[in-house]
Parts: C-alpha cells; structure tokens; sequence
C-alpha cells in the first residue's frame, strides 16, 4: 500500500488582480495516509481551489502544503484525480483511456492490462474494455475515470464534485461503489462535494468549508462502522450530523 | 445508419434537380430562346466531352495534382503554424498579427508575382493554392487547440507527461474536429487558387482551357472543363465530408 498523507498549515491563497479575492484563508489539517475526507461547502468557499493546490494546479500564497514529505510544488508524483466531468478521451476506448496514466509515466502498458482488469471487475465494467465512452452511461463513465485515476495505485486520489452530474438515484449507487473500492484499494482520497449526505456517508472526516473568506469552520470525524449501507442515511445519528452542518451554513450567511 | 441514410436521400434530392435543371436548359437551347454561343446545349457539352475524353482527363489530372499538391502544403504548413502561434507567446504576439495582416490581401492580386518569381511551371501555382487554402487550416487548427477542455489540461498537468506526449495524445486529437473542419474549406480554396494560377500562365490544365476558350469563343469547351470542376469540386468534398464523419463518429458534442 501507497498512501500519503496530507498536511496544510494555515494556507492561502488569494487570487491577484484588482479585486482581490480571498479564496483560502488560514487553512489548517492533517490528514492521515489512507484516511478517506470528504470536503464539504456551498459554491465559492474555496473547496475546490483547496483541492488543485493539493494537487498543485494552483499555487499557495502563503503557508506549507505537503503531500507525504515533499512541500507542494507543482502537481506532485503518483496522485489520481477525478474530475466533475469525466475527462474521458472519447477518441479512445475505455481500456486505452485507463491506461493513459501509464503511457505518460514511460511504463510498460503490457505490465499494467491485469491491473486494468482488476480495476474494471472491481466498478463492474468488465464488458466494457473495448467500449468508447460515448457508449456508456453517465455513471459508468465517472467510474472508468476512476479506474483511470487509480491504475498506477496513486498515493493520493484527489475527486473534485465526481457525482455531481449525475442524477440522485446514480448518484446513490456511485456512493455505495465509491465506498467499496475504497475500501479495497485505501488510498488517501479527498472528495469534494456539496452534498452533505454524501459528505457524511463516505467520510471518515468532513471538513466544512464555508465562503469569504474561504476557510475550514469544522473538521468532524464520522464514527459510522463500514460498510455502511445507504439506509443508514435514515438513522437518527446521522440526521443530527446533517442538522449540525446545515445549522453551520446558515450560520454562514449575513 | 440514420445519418447514412438521410445523406444518401440528401444526395437523391440534389440528382433529382440537377437532372431536372439540365432537363430545362436543353429545352430552352434546342428552342432557340438563346444562341449557342452564349449558352450551348448541354448535349452538346456531353458531346465534346465524350469525344475528347482522354485530352479532358489529362489536363484534369493536371489540376487535380496541383490542387492536392497546393492542399497538402497547406495542410502542414498550417498545422505547423497554428501549433507554434498556440505554444509559443513569443510567436503569437509578433506573427500573429503578421498572418493576419496577410490574409488580409486577396491573393489572387499576388499571382502575377509568383509568375515573375518561380516562372510558368507547377510550383507558382501550388503556391497560390498554398497560399489562398493555408489560412483556413490556421484559424480552425489554432481554434481547436485553445478550445481544449480544462480538464483535460489540468489532467495532463496532473499525470506529468511530457509536452510532445500530452500535445500527440490529448491536445491534437481533441482539436481533431476542428482541425478536419478547417481542410474541408481549404480543400475548396486549394482548387480555386490552382484555377487563378492556371489563368495567369498557364500550358495545361482546366484553367487553362477556359482561357484558351475564351479567346476563341469556344463556349462549349469552358463549360465541358466547368462541368468537370464542378464534379473535381463535389468529389473532394464528399471525400472530406466523409473523414469528417470518421472522426466525429464516436465523439460526444464537446462542450
């Protein structure tokens, strides 16, 4: 096993211009190698500008970032991402579009075709290797671009909004998926969302963003034994999770 | 299938008019409303045709080879151009407005030049059509390569390929459409730049017929040599028209 851990202390990051923005203010987590966190906020608090500087798509204008022991500069070695909208090249089949990692790290393709069928056996899309996207689903397009983030076992899987165009009863399904494969695989994985029940089903962590400035109002560990089924959605424990952070958002407006 | 066969009922339609045009225009010729001079008969322009059929396919080989030549050139200049204006900064501020400001003077004003220079053979005139298609192929190549998804960018960021690796296998492809688009016209203004060089100077070729033609008011010829350009035109956009489908087949609309 390959996990990093995650280390931000008080980051920012404003955005220049004349209007200054304040996209990240005064960040500070820890996250553990192999833990699974789930970063929650409304639009604009600075959620997904947190995720591209873990990935270093963006630069930090103050404070220490670090993915393992390195300082982040530049998107770092080995980490997964996922985007909103898959990201899939439809000019290749889905097998060719997993590999894609492998191709740009010089590695032999011949020694990764295993690996790609695992990882299709273990999203249920073991018929669709020789597919192109466009004859997929919405949903299982979201799932071959998460085998293309995880076929060369990444130390960090970063998921910016990945159900977010899906449709609820997909996305439903895509959570208890997504539970699962986390569960073989354990990479760090960080998964942003602004849904607060699915925030809460698959985290061992929520952290609660909230806008101007961006900034972390609250990290709450969720204690749920896994797996957990969906209906545990219905529990009282959980419904009092989700009336604490929504009670954190309205809290949020002036 | 739906799109094949709804193209081949398009093709029906386009016969069908033809044929009923062609039908009409004999009419009005063997009634004597026009005289042959201006307007010959179409039966006789099939006539002509069919009894100089192989001198007609010789001088039409010889189009159609300065126009591929002329195409070609176009293609890799083209693409060679947009690739550097889109990668370099340095390149897009100082020629960009250059190649704009060139594209700006017509270019058959510039064929009498390229006689003084490269003389009455092949090369001025594939370098008319170069240069009257190369615009088109610029403009949709360096389109397709800006209109890249950023995703797919922070996702080759991401990955750490090399740059040559991520441009072969992300950004060519992805601008792709765009990039066969752009060749669909400048296979048209490949053709139209051969004709204006064969005009200027010329011993061989259709354009070339059609001076000639005129100088003798040969009017059955210049439309024996239109009706053959007219087909050239419509085949080597049909070719086109059918990598095009190639490509697109398969691609979700982007964006």
């Amino acid at each position: 096993m390959n996990a990093a851990g995650v280390v931000a202390e008080s980051i920012s990051k404003r955005y220049g211009g004349t209007r200054q923005t304040q996209a990240l203010q005064d960040v500070s987590v820890s996250i553990q190698p192999g833990q699974f966190v789930s970063i929650l906020g409304p639009s604009g608090c600075g959620k997904s500008t947190f995720l591209r500087c873990v990935a270093g798509l963006e630069r930090i204008t103050d404070g220490s970032l670090r993915v393992g022991k390195d300082p982040v500069a530049g998107p770092p070695d080995n980490i997964g991402m996922v985007f909103q909208r898959d990201a899939l090249l439809e000019w290749r089949t889905i097998r060719n579009n997993i590999l894609l990692p492998i191709e740009f790290a010089g590695k032999s393709r011949e020694n990764y075709q295993h690996r790609v069928d695992a990882l299709l056996r273990l999203t249920g899309l073991s018929g669709f290797a020789d597919s192109y996207p466009h004859e997929l689903s919405g949903g299982m397009r979201q799932r071959a671009s998460i085998c293309r983030a995880l076929v060369d076992d990444p130390r960090l899987l970063l998921m910016d909004e990945p159900f977010g165009a899906l449709d609820a009863l997909t996305r439903d399904q895509m959570n208890v998926e997504m539970q699962r494969i986390w569960m073989e695989t354990r990479n760090t994985t960080l998964f942003v969302t602004h849904g607060i029940a699915e925030a809460i089903f698959l985290g061992d962590v929520v952290l609660v963003f909230c806008p101007r400035p961006g900034r972390i109002v609250e990290a709450i560990p969720i204690e749920f034994p896994r797996p957990r089924p969906l209906e545990i959605r219905e529990s009282p424990e959980f419904g009092r999770l989700v009336t604490h952070i929504r009670g954190l958002f309205e809290g949020m407006e002036h | 299938m739906n799109a094949m066969m709804s193209s081949a009922k398009n093709f029906m339609h386009g016969m069908i008019s033809l044929i009923v045009l062609i039908f009409l225009w004999e009419m009005v010729c063997r009634a004597g409303l026009v005289a042959p001079i201006i307007l010959p008969a179409p039966s006789d322009v099939f006539v002509e045709l069919f009894n100089e059929a192989g001198w007609y396919a010789s001088q039409a080989w010889y189009t159609l080879l300065i126009t591929l030549a002329g195409f070609a050139c176009a293609v890799v200049g083209g693409v060679l151009i947009a690739v550097a204006l889109v990668s370099s900064r340095f390149f897009e501020r100082y020629f960009y407005p250059l190649i704009i400001a060139f594209n700006s003077i017509p270019k058959v004003a510039l064929a009498p030049l390229f006689v003084i220079w490269l003389g009455t053979g092949s090369e001025p005139k594939i370098l008319i059509a170069f240069m009257i298609a190369v615009f088109a192929v610029i403009i949709d190549t360096v389109h397709g390569l800006r209109s890249v998804p950023p995703d797919l960018i922070d996702l080759g960021r991401v990955l750490k390929g090399s740059p040559l690796s991520f441009f072969l296998k992300v950004k060519l492809p992805s601008a792709l459409p765009s990039i066969v688009a752009g060749l669909k016209v400048a296979l048209s203004l490949a053709l139209v730049g051969t004709i204006v060089g064969e005009f200027v100077s010329s011993q061989k070729g259709l354009g070339y017929i059609i001076m000639s033609a005129q100088g003798s008011f040969d009017t059955v010829r210049v439309f024996a040599s239109l009706s053959i350009l007219a087909l050239m035109g419509v085949v080597l956009y049909g070719v086109l028209a059918w990598v095009e489908s190639k490509v697109i087949a398969g691609r979700r609309a982007q964006n």
